[in-house]
């Protein structure tokens, strides 16, 4: 069997709005929970050994896992957690034991020093140890995908959880999947796809690929598993939702879990005129900014864009904002943890936390669009991946690293960029190889760029700093 | 591409020569490695048109299919390639030592050490180009399914005896040719393209006679000059001078060369087929020898440039000295080709079509693992290449300034040097990182304390020396540096962890199709049909 | 296909004139609109395809012809598979159709494949148009073999030749590409089938227009975005069938036939009297190529006729990307090999320019590595034996 007949499943098929679009005047918290009841139903009383879970940005995948692990835990049944790096599985450990403080929890970790997070040991309900043979009898064990290939069992666990299952490479999935009877694979299918640092070409059509996702080769080989997807987005404010859903999820439609106006970006401190407060006061009115300087090739660290970037960071934090939204009724202040710069390379993060600190600013996140998977904060301010090149290439245009860098804040996202992308994006040359047998990825990254930078040019601010 | 890189190709735009991209040799070159130089007929499907191929550049053995599309010919051809290649193999495979391997006991599950044979050296084959070795992995294939008289009398065309034995070794070299630093099937323009930077693309740099050109021009011809003469110019026949490297040829010579002669010879068969008497058709086999030998001096007049540009580029890579490390990767060659021998040897059947998914998986961890193992091995060999590591921030290389001595905590204190390296470079140092340097080919670890700016003379940065420095309370001579070294350190490790064991095929899992049913019988042979073409 | 619309005609006379007087258009075929996307950034090329001047020729008379030829055993191979997939009135094909695309539809017992032929393009475009309107109502399958399609590249007509369109039982299209590269053991060559992929998406964008037109009459024929591409198996000449997903190329083509509006601006940017007939002197002709720019990069060696001009010019002049497209990325707004150089030999460039200091740091450290590898051993000796690898 090759992918193309069974792995394109419904998805690439069918046209947009073929799939039962979110009705929009249901009550999203509803429509949310009715998606969640029919996810615990399949997972705990179907039939099907697998049950797979698309969840856009922010729409509750986390509750999802926990929810269904104390559930499975309390219905008896041994469950392993499978997350894909350490810090998301110490994530883990804390809901569940925050969730329930009486649930005993075993954290397998690696025997590098540092191997998990400190404050798990503060907890007399989690024991940790870098031997499965220790944890052996409680009722939850997680730990990373890498870890477990390293376990030995005779009695396979009634369960598993696979967190992260569409950043999970298929060969690591196979290491794993004689740990379990039946699994429950939640991820986000709009997210960097896994890679390798060698060719793996000559596998590129077979259902079982290595280099592919896990969730591809897990539906190429069992086509008539349900699959599940979470309808809300929870983060994304009702400015972004439609955009990200349209531009990255395609066939997947999704909605934001809030209205217009439910959530406000204000400032105490006025404008002074300058570019980066008017971008902020264009961001905080319609959710989007584009701060456009002049075009230029530049090196990747733009020295120009990478100040751009720092001033409005500097400025979000002095003009006193405050973000109000649905999760209480006074506005929460805006400060330097609710804030995080997005870039596509780790230079260019590294320019932008030296600029920052030049400018006395600390505790902003400043991070890579891998490393700020999965993350959430009210203001992003993004440096554009094509921002300066002299061309596009295949990795700045890849979808997952522009849906990340554009689905991590609650409010606002602000993106810096200089003029020219659009005719970058034109001059592309589309000469790409075509592999038979593999099913075509949606959207293509080319144009889900064009759709963000349509969308943000609606939002621009010319600035000549 | 590094900015060193760029730099030497731009040097090289500037200079009219090629500049060095390397210091030392990385790829394992054999005494006497087998030439192959193959030549394919257009738009067929690895319908070999002829062949140069051994080890002794004055005297190539030339093979000729004057019909491609004449299956007994064909067969002929791979018949006699089969007679060069398998015996040099062979020479290789019989020669061993005794060597050591770790293994699983299938009874106790434990790992142990047993005594098993490793080819003292493995034969090397090398092909001009990138797409010589996509050919020999497409002759592999069509040969290694192929059926002999004596597997299988019923067999409709029987293959000659050697024949897929052959195709099992093609298939295995090139399979092989796809692990990083791996030194069994080599491309002559990967090897150049790795030592020396052209003032050309890449893309340009896959056509050989091109690639030498810059690296070693004529006399009196800059590298570009002499490049766009081996690219284009042609004689007043309208024929390249220099022939591309093959497997496909010029149109031109198809169509203006090739095409007439073959028409001659199948007209000249024709002929002696229709011969009456003993007498004509002694005349008759006599134009037939004629036209064959009129096509074997076109298919040996395209070859030959290209294998004497092979052997010049053997010459010019000699004169390089090999890495430290080649010789470790070399013996993993080793290996593999004992592997596959022992393979054949104990009759198992030939290499599957497609892989099942966990050789699959297998495959990927390896080629993964062996491309971590060369970055850091060429790095550690060549200064050049560490310098490319050390403006990208993965090392940084200084002089020691200060060493203070500092022990950890805890019932028996061991040696945990503080050690302050003044560096120029910018190494993306993390809290705690760890970084390695070379001791005696071992590595040593230390782990990154902080910067120090009031180091002499520039930033040092401090590092705590964590191994590798003996038993005792005192630091063993010579493992800790001292003040005034030259040191280098890397935030990349220098030996690569195997990866996690994955399941037996038959106990693939059911995300990945399995359990497997029956176990597979041996592959068939591709189905045989009127008008195959191999 | 109608006449251009009288706007765009003055437009189509002025890119008469850059051909030269009484030089026909070189129409665009299918592989040539396909390959407008291979550098889609490129003005001169734009100018040039747009205008329908032979580049060819163009390269011939600029004293740099084009190195694309076609092997006459290569030729031989792809008709007679072509003529083999095609046998008994297209059973095999209409069978590969059907299980490959359409495995629901009755089988083609038997199928309608209507006489295409007529005079000039024009008419084998109207005469398909007709095919495929009376294949709509019949229920049953339909192969057109060879049909003529029409496509409007910035005012005026291509012609399209597809290998075959057939017509399924419940009136949808699917254009079928033959091509001779096999596939082995299921894959074949990605960049072939890449290639296939973009001129098929070309044939579909055309169908769509042929099925726009007989919306308006009534019925709606559904263009299948998926085409079926067939090859010889292994290494036999038995065709096997693969089913390719077009639609990113559909999109990215048409999104590039929109742009070739913009040739009538870059037009308008031409010195008054600037022509491209091979009949010029090549100093004159070299001039007018000159007077557009070009954005040279060595994929072009594969996808343009006129590809070994433009690098010459780009190296003439000193462009880095003549070294590949890579190399720029890293070297910020410096764009000539000199300029590069004198940055990173300290003679020029602002320090902090992070792309100067990083060359000055990168020209430091390579010129530190081959001090050390030079001290630790004896020199070179000169390279391998003088001569020429051709002679």
């Amino acid at each position: 069997m090759t992918t193309a007949e069974a792995a394109a499943g419904p998805r690439a098929d069918l046209a947009p709005g073929a799939v039962a679009a979110p009705e929009a005047v249901a009550d999203p918290g509803a429509q949310a929970a009715r998606a969640t009841e029919a996810i615990l139903r399949d997972t705990l009383h179907g039939a099907e050994r697998g049950v797979v879970v698309d969840s856009p940005p922010g729409a509750g995948k986390s509750t999802l896992v926990v929810r269904a692990a104390l559930e499975l835990a309390e219905a008896g049944r041994p469950l392993m957690v499978v997350a894909q790096t350490n810090a998301q599985v110490d994530d883990l450990v804390l809901r569940l034991a925050e969730k329930n403080p009486e649930l005993p929890l075993g954290r397998l970790h690696s025997s590098d020093t540092d191997a998990y997070d400190k404050a798990l040991d503060g907890l007399p309900q989690v024991r940790t140890s870098a031997k499965a043979a220790d944890l052996a009898g409680l009722p939850v064990v997680l730990s990373t995908a890498a870890k477990w290939a390293h376990v030995k069992t005779d009695e396979p666990w009634r369960h598993a959880i696979v967190d992260e299952a569409y950043q999970m490479r298929s060969d690591a999935l196979l290491a794993v999947a004689g740990l379990f009877e039946r699994a429950l694979f939640v991820g986000d299918p709009g997210q960097l796809d896994p890679f390798s640092i060698v060719g793996g070409e000559q596998w590129a059509g077979l259902s079982y690929d290595p280099s592919a996702s896990a969730v591809t080769t897990l539906l190429a080989h069992n086509p008539g598993l349900p699959q599940h997807r979470l309808p809300v987005s929870w983060r994304l404010p009702a400015s972004a939702a439609p955009l990200v859903s349209d531009a990255f999820y395609p066939y997947t439609p999704f909605r934001s879990g809030t209205g217009d106006g439910d959530r406000r970006l204000a400032f105490a401190v006025p404008s002074d005129g300058s570019g980066p407060d008017r971008v902020i006061d264009e961001a905080a009115a319609s959710g989007w900014g584009l701060l456009e300087l002049p075009r230029r090739h530049t090196p990747r660290t733009d020295p120009e864009a990478v100040r751009a970037v720092a001033a409005v960071v500097r400025r979000l934090l002095d003009r006193d904002g405050a973000a109000l939204s649905e999760r209480s009724d006074r506005p929460a202040p805006l400060t330097a943890g609710r804030v995080a710069v997005g870039t596509a390379h780790r230079d260019q993060a590294a320019a932008v936390r030296a600029a920052l600190a030049k400018l006395g600013v600390s505790g902003v996140t400043v991070d890579t669009a891998n490393r700020l998977q999965g993350r959430e904060y009210d203001v992003t301010v993004v440096l554009h991946p094509l921002s300066g090149r002299p061309d596009a290439t295949a990795f700045h245009l890849e979808t997952g690293r522009l849906c990340v860098l554009a689905s991590r804040h609650r409010h606002a996202c602000i993106v810096v960029c200089r003029a020219g992308v659009g005719e970058l994006l034109d001059d592309y040359p589309s000469t790409e190889p075509v592999q038979l047998g593999t099913a075509v990825k949606f959207p293509d990254g080319w144009e889900a760029n064009h759709a963000v930078l349509a969308h943000l040019a609606r939002h621009r601010v010319s600035w000549r700093p | 591409m590094s900015l060193i890189t760029t730099l030497a190709r731009l040097e090289a735009v500037r200079t009219g020569r090629a500049r060095p991209a390397a210091t030392v040799r990385h790829r394992h070159l054999s005494d006497r490695p087998l030439v192959f130089v193959p030549l394919t007929t257009a738009g067929e499907a690895g319908a070999p048109l002829g062949a140069l191929v051994g080890t002794d550049r004055d005297a190539p053995r030339l093979l000729v299919v004057p019909q491609p599309r004449d299956r007994d010919l064909r067969f002929a051809f791979l018949a006699e390639l089969a007679d060069i290649v398998l015996p040099h193999l062979e020479s290789c495979a019989d020669v061993v030592e005794r060597a050591e391997r770790a293994e699983t006991d299938p009874g106790t599950g434990k790992r142990v050490t047993v005594e098993v044979d490793l080819c003292a050296d493995a034969a090397q084959l090398i092909v001009p180009s990138r797409a010589g070795i996509d050919f020999v992995r497409l002759l592999g294939r069509s040969m290694r399914f192929r059926r002999t008289a004596e597997q299988d009398p019923e067999a409709p065309y029987p293959a000659p005896p050697r024949v897929p034995l052959l195709g099992r070794w093609l298939t295995h070299y090139a399979e092989r040719a796809r692990v990083p630093g791996s030194s069994l099937l080599l491309a002559m323009t990967d090897l150049l393209g790795r030592h020396w930077a052209t003032g050309q693309s890449t893309l340009e740099d896959q056509h050989l006679g091109a690639l030498l050109a810059w690296i070693d021009p004529p006399e009196g011809m800059s590298g570009a000059e002499a490049a766009e003469r081996a690219e284009l110019a042609r004689d007043p026949a309208g024929q390249l001078l220099c022939p591309p490297a093959g497997p496909a040829t010029d149109p031109a010579f198809d169509n203006r060369l090739l095409a007439p002669a073959i028409e001659r010879y199948d007209r000249a068969r024709a002929a002696l087929a229709a011969a009456e008497d003993g007498l004509e058709a002694d005349e008759r086999l006599g134009a037939v020898t004629a036209a064959e030998r009129e096509i074997r001096a076109l298919v040996e007049s395209r070859t030959r440039p290209t294998w004497d540009a092979v052997w010049r580029g053997l010459d010019l890579l000699r004169t390089l000295p090999p890495g430290a490390r080649v010789e470790e990767r070399w013996t993993r060659d080793r290996w593999s080709f004992t592997g596959h021998r022992d393979r054949v040897l104990a009759g198992e059947p030939p290499q599957p079509r497609r892989d099942d998914a966990v050789t699959a998986a297998n495959k990927l961890a390896a080629r993964e693992r062996e491309q971590a193992r060369l970055e850091a091995q060429e790095a550690l060999d060549d200064p050049l290449v560490m310098a490319g590591r050390r403006l990208a921030g993965e090392a940084f290389a200084g002089e020691v300034v200060d060493v203070v001595m500092a022990y950890s905590e805890g019932k028996r204190p061991s040696p945990r040097p503080l050690v302050t390296v003044r560096t120029d470079d910018r190494p993306h140092l993390g809290e705690r990182a760890k970084v390695y340097r070379s001791l005696d080919g071992r590595p040593q670890t230390a782990e990154f304390v902080g910067y120090d700016e009031q180091a002499e003379g520039g930033v040092g940065v401090v590092l705590r020396i964590v191994d590798k420095m003996g038993r005792g309370k005192e630091p063993a001579a010579g493992s800790v540096p001292e003040k005034g070294d030259r040191v280098c350190f890397t935030l990349f490790e220098h030996e690569q962890r195997g990866g996690a064991k994955l399941p037996d095929p038959e106990r693939t899992p059911w995300t990945h199709g399995g359990p497997p049913g029956e176990p597979a019988a041996p592959e068939a042979a591709d189905p045989v049909t009127e008008e195959d073409l191999l | 296909m109608t006449a251009p619309a009288p706007a765009k005609s003055r437009a189509w006379a002025a890119l008469a004139e850059l051909r030269g007087p009484g030089v026909p258009a070189k129409a665009l075929d299918a592989r040539a609109l396909a390959a407008l996307a291979a550098n889609p950034g490129c003005r001169r090329r734009a100018i040039l395809d747009g205008a329908g001047v032979d580049k060819a020729a163009l390269a011939g008379a600029l004293g740099s012809p084009p190195a694309f030829g076609q092997s006459q055993f290569a030729f031989m191979r792809g008709n007679a598979f072509e003529a083999r997939v095609k046998a008994d009135g297209g059973a095999e094909l209409l069978r590969l159709v059907r299980e490959t695309l359409d495995p629901g539809a009755e089988p083609p017992a038997r199928a309608e494949v209507p006489d295409l032929s007529a005079t000039g393009p024009q008419g084998r475009v109207a005469r398909t148009a007709l095919a495929l309107r009376e294949a709509a109502g019949t229920g049953g399958w339909t192969l057109l073999d060879h049909p003529m399609l029409a496509l409007d590249v910035a005012g005026s007509p291509a012609f399209l030749e597809p290998d075959a369109v057939v017509v399924h039982p419940d009136g949808g299209w699917t254009v079928v590409e033959i091509k001779s590269f096999p596939v082995l053991d299921g894959s074949a060559d990605p960049a072939k089938v890449g290639a296939a992929a973009r001129q098929t998406a070309v044939y579909v964008l055309a169908l769509e227009e042929v099925a726009a037109r007989l919306a308006g009459q009534g019925t709606a024929p559904r263009v299948h975005h998926r085409v079926l591409l067939v090859c010889p198996k292994d290494f036999s000449n038995l065709p096997t069938a693969s089913a390719v997903d077009v639609r990113r190329q559909r999109a990215v083509t048409a999104r590039q036939l929109s742009r070739l509006t913009r040739v009538e601006e870059i037009a308008r940017t031409l010195p008054e009297g600037t022509c491209f007939s091979p009949e010029l002197p090549a100093e004159e002709l070299t001039a007018a190529v000159d007077s557009v720019p070009a954005s040279y990069a060595p994929e072009c060696l594969s996808t343009c006729d006129l590809a070994f001009h433009c690098r010459a010019r780009a190296r003439e002049s000193g462009a880095v990307a003549a070294l590949g497209r890579p190399v720029r990325a890293e070297l910020g707004g410096l764009s000539s090999v000199e300029d590069v150089l004198a940055a990173a030999r300290g003679e020029a460039g602002d320090p902090d320019d992070p792309a100067v200091a990083a060359l000055r740091r990168a020209a430091a450290l390579r010129a530190e590595a081959l001090d050390a590898a030079r001290a630790a051993r004896p020199p070179v000796p000169p390279a391998g034996p003088e001569g020429d690898p051709c002679h």
